[in-house]
């Protein structure tokens, strides 16, 4: 199951329209072991493709750096297809490669439906999973202060 | 000192789970056959007939090998390799 944020839907949505006709895809971040995606983090599509996405292999090198040293993982990777239904494709799951992610899918093909869903890929076995609506709504550039201000507020017994 | 290799989640099988490893080479082709040697397997999930397996990045310190001279790329004592599979995927 996933467990995400209305804000970090929305923003994934965006981005997705916003990149329409060309693929969109990105990372959403959060802290090892904890599976809650947290820091929305959208990427360049290398491929500048319809039909195709690639990370940017030094942004991704950069991406990744950075969330070691917060020590986060990559709790969501997720793109978008842009004349076909938000599902793995033969490709998507070849080429999946943390199998701890939940593999995100939404489609542009229709504007007033994004189809969004989410999948887990462990050895080129596909799962869909349910998505849950919740969690703080952490905002995109948070520093890692505002997010434990935020985490301490949701905490504190009123 | 040695050459630090950190190696990607799905291939931590086949270093025993260990996320970085050490190894000794002139070149990412001999640092490759060096872990080869003590993590049997593991340099075929990196390297195919033409070299550089496409999907999979490899960096020497800060920069992408492939600009380096991809498996010809000199490395030396001290250098950290960072392999990352690519992130992609697409319609079909």
């Amino acid at each position: 199951m996933l467990t995400i944020s209305h804000a970090l839907r929305a923003q994934i949505v965006a981005h997705a329209r916003r990149d329409h006709p060309d693929e969109a895809c990105g990372v959403i971040a959060g802290p090892a072991g904890t599976d809650r995606p947290e820091r929305f983090i959208p990427m360049l599509n290398a491929e500048r493709s319809p039909t195709f996405y690639r990370f940017d292999s030094m942004e991704q090198f950069r991406v990744w750096r950075e969330m070691d040293e917060r020590d986060e993982e990559p709790v969501v990777i997720y793109h978008s297809h842009t004349s076909t239904e938000a599902f793995p494709s033969r490709t998507d799951v070849s080429y999946a490669s943390e199998p701890g992610a939940h593999y995100v899918l939404v489609s542009t093909r229709d504007e007033s439906d994004p189809e969004f869903r989410s999948f887990r890929i462990v050895a080129g076995s596909v799962t869909e999973e349910e998505v849950t609506m919740g969690g703080p709504a952490v905002p995109a550039d948070a520093s890692e202060s505002a997010a434990s201000a935020a985490d301490a507020v949701l905490a504190e017994p009123e | 000192m040695a050459i630090e290799v950190r190696i990607p989640t799905i291939l931590r099988s086949y270093t025993g789970g260990a996320k970085s490893v050490e190894g000794a080479g002139d070149t990412l082709a001999g640092l490759f056959g060096d872990l080869d040697s003590r993590h049997g397997g593991l340099r075929d999930r990196l390297v195919d007939e033409a070299g550089l397996r496409r999907f999979i990045n490899v960096y020497l310190n800060d920069e992408d090998v492939r600009f380096l001279g991809g498996l010809d790329a000199p490395v030396k004592d001290g250098d950290t390799v960072t392999v990352l599979p690519a992130v992609a995927g697409g319609m079909r």
